[in-house]
């Protein structure tokens, strides 16, 4: 009994370090211009859709094809910044919001209409297979734990991003006054191009990783898009430990919810984070700015 | 006496409030001379109505953008079928009653979803959504994730609940126009513009942003419960997934989108345009989606008023005035 609980927790550990990379894009964004990107899990989709035609057209390995989505995704993003977002931005609470909300939609019914609504999966037989026996009931599969390192090391290279580079530092002084960096010569718009590209590229790997672990659907946008939030709000606004941390907590808090009764996994997930809300509304590891 | 009036009116209104009575007299006489299906349709029209103005209320006027609206219209659809099934309430009494429970249920989710700002504010909204579906779907009282079915209705004949249900739809939504524009005309209205205009200096003046905040969700609960019992009567099965489907708030915020939103006229014409669209492109599926988002990304980025927007501005004309014009006394 206390081993399979173990087992649980450490499987929901390995589901969090995949929701930390769902919600290291949203935090990102959130951090450098106050943007609430609610096609979000949308784009992550897309990218898992992407590698999954790399796959079928070039016969491409998911992971192989990985840089390739990475890259065709912040040039997607960088676009999407440029041309549709920066208009957004500064005209108060409600472009932003509903112009993001109508291109989940829209992202959401191209892939229906492209990839039809059966479920899909990046195949990588062996590697996704494969796992480290730990005893009896304990067994931890090498490609969850891969991705929980690779998360680990993003959320790691995005805060040595921001702390320790010349480009964190237009990022970050960007964040807090977007007038006044423009007196010294930092272009504000394509500041917030860049971040959102890096932002796709890490959507990028989320939807490669989601799509090697779990069969997708287009419809699926919206549940991501809710994982990525409540690790953002359990964590803690601008932090990206925090932001790592909160998913984890969400994907113990699925994993064992599930183990109590299939239909209440989700649910569980929903009431920390609404307990989370209700007695630390600032996030469990908050970071003042 | 001054040398200026304050003016509330202006010739446009008071032949749009002509007009509007011609429409509502044709609205009334419906049953006699339409069949079933156009009923049915203009029930559906009317609920979208209400909705649409609720989530005008809500986001044009407080600012508040809640993708979670479908918890209320789950959640009445659903009062509707637990008070007519296992309390034997009669169906048509349960209509306002939905609106009362879900005004209840809001009180204190809004203590919660207001902790957030902006745009996890919205987010926020659609995960609580996200907690009564699945709340529901675990209650096997009500049918679990398969839902259930609204017998107590087959005791109501026909020929009475088709019209009885038509006439309970059209003047929820005469109401609810009713209530916004009377509501806005008010004082508590005036504290509403003023924080769509500008929340910091609205709270300058005096003005109590949160409690204002607060009755308009609450208001605009109700109003969405009220539609849920309403829809869910005319369709008598309801299933948590179809219930708390996030759909019916993405139709209604197309629609104040491409109307205008921050305007009454807005949501009207939003409706009207959107049930055209709907009965005219609908059978592209995907392709209809496609095209009725990227309609609304468009006019956010280049009409942010949306076609009532333009419309009012070129023409400077206010069907539903909720300003205060200063002239001058000939």
């Amino acid at each position: 009994m206390f081993l399979e609980w173990t087992n649980t927790v450490l499987q929901g550990v390995l589901l969090g370090g995949l929701y930390g990379l769902f919600a290291m894009g949203l935090s990102l964004i959130w951090g450098v211009m106050r943007l609430v990107n609610i096609a979000h899990g949308d784009f992550i989709l897309l990218a898992a859709y992407v590698a999954l035609v790399f796959g079928q057209v070039a016969g491409l390995h998911p992971l192989a094809a990985l840089p390739l989505v990475a890259i065709a995704m912040a040039a997607l993003g960088y676009a999407l910044q440029r041309a549709v977002l920066n208009r957004t931005l500064g005209k108060g609470l409600l472009p932003p919001l509903l112009v993001t909300f109508g291109l989940s939609v829209v992202v959401q019914n191209l892939l229906l209409q492209g990839f039809s609504a059966d479920s899909q999966a990046l195949r990588a037989e062996a590697l996704t297979t494969a796992s480290l026996r730990l005893g009896e009931s304990i067994a931890i599969g090498w490609f969850p734990l891969g991705v929980f390192l690779v998360a680990l090391a993003m959320g790691l290279g995005l805060q040595l991003l921001f702390s320790r580079t010349a480009f964190g530092r237009v990022l970050r002084a960007t964040s807090d006054d977007p007038e006044t960096v423009q007196l010294v010569g930092v272009d504000h718009k394509r500041t917030y191009a860049l971040a959102m590209a890096i932002a796709f590229a890490l959507m990028a790997a989320a939807g490669v990783f989601l799509g090697m672990r779990t069969s997708f659907t287009p419809t699926d946008g919206p549940a991501n898009l809710l994982f990525a939030f409540e690790a953002v709000v359990i964590g803690g606004l601008g932090s990206f430990w925090g932001t790592f941390a909160g998913g984890v907590i969400l994907g113990v808090a699925q994993t064992a919810g599930f183990r109590l009764d299939p239909g209440w996994g989700l649910l569980v997930g929903h009431f920390v984070f609404l307990g989370v809300l209700l007695f630390r509304p600032e996030g469990l590891f908050p970071k003042t700015r | 006496m001054s040398a200026f009036a304050v003016e509330r009116a202006t010739r446009a209104s008071r032949i749009a409030a002509a007009a509007a009575a011609l429409v509502l007299a044709a609205a009334v006489s419906l049953p006699w001379w339409s069949d079933a299906g156009t009923m049915r349709l203009a029930v559906e029209f009317f609920c979208f109505l209400v909705m649409a103005q609720m989530w005008n209320l809500l986001a044009g006027y407080g600012g508040l953008v809640s993708i979670g609206q479908q918890a209320y219209l789950g959640l009445g659809g659903y009062a509707l079928f637990a008070l007519a099934n296992q309390a034997g309430v009669n169906p048509f009494l349960c209509v306002p009653l939905a609106g009362v429970f879900c005004a209840l249920v809001a009180l204190p989710v809004a203590k919660l979803v207001f902790r957030l700002r902006g745009g996890y504010f919205a987010i926020g909204t659609w995960a609580v959504a996200e907690v009564f579906r699945l709340l529901l779907a675990n209650v096997s009282m009500f049918g679990g994730g398969s839902g259930f079915s609204l017998r107590a209705m087959a005791a109501i004949p026909r020929a009475t609940r088709e019209p009885l249900g038509y006439a309970f739809a059209l003047a929820a939504a005469v109401a609810a126009i009713a209530v916004v524009y009377a509501l806005l005309r008010s004082r508590p209205g005036l504290a509403l513009s003023a924080i769509r205009d500008s929340e910091t200096a609205a709270a300058s003046q005096g003005v109590d942003v949160a409690f204002t905040k607060h009755w308009v969700y609450v208001v605009s609960a109700a109003g969405f419960g009220v539609v849920g019992a309403l829809y869910y009567m005319n369709i008598l099965r309801i299933s948590p997934n179809a219930a708390f489907d996030v759909s019916w708030t993405a139709y209604v915020i197309f629609i104040v989108v491409i109307g205008g939103i921050g305007s009454i006229e807005g949501p009207i014409l939003g409706t009207v345009i959107y049930f055209v669209l709907r009965e005219t492109l609908s059978g592209f599926g995907a392709g209809y989606l496609i095209a009725l988002g990227a309609i609304a990304v468009v006019t956010m980025l280049y009409f942010p008023g949306g076609l009532w927007g333009a419309i009012s501005a070129k023409f400077d004309l206010h069907l539903f005035p909720v300003r205060r014009w200063l002239r001058k006394r000939a």
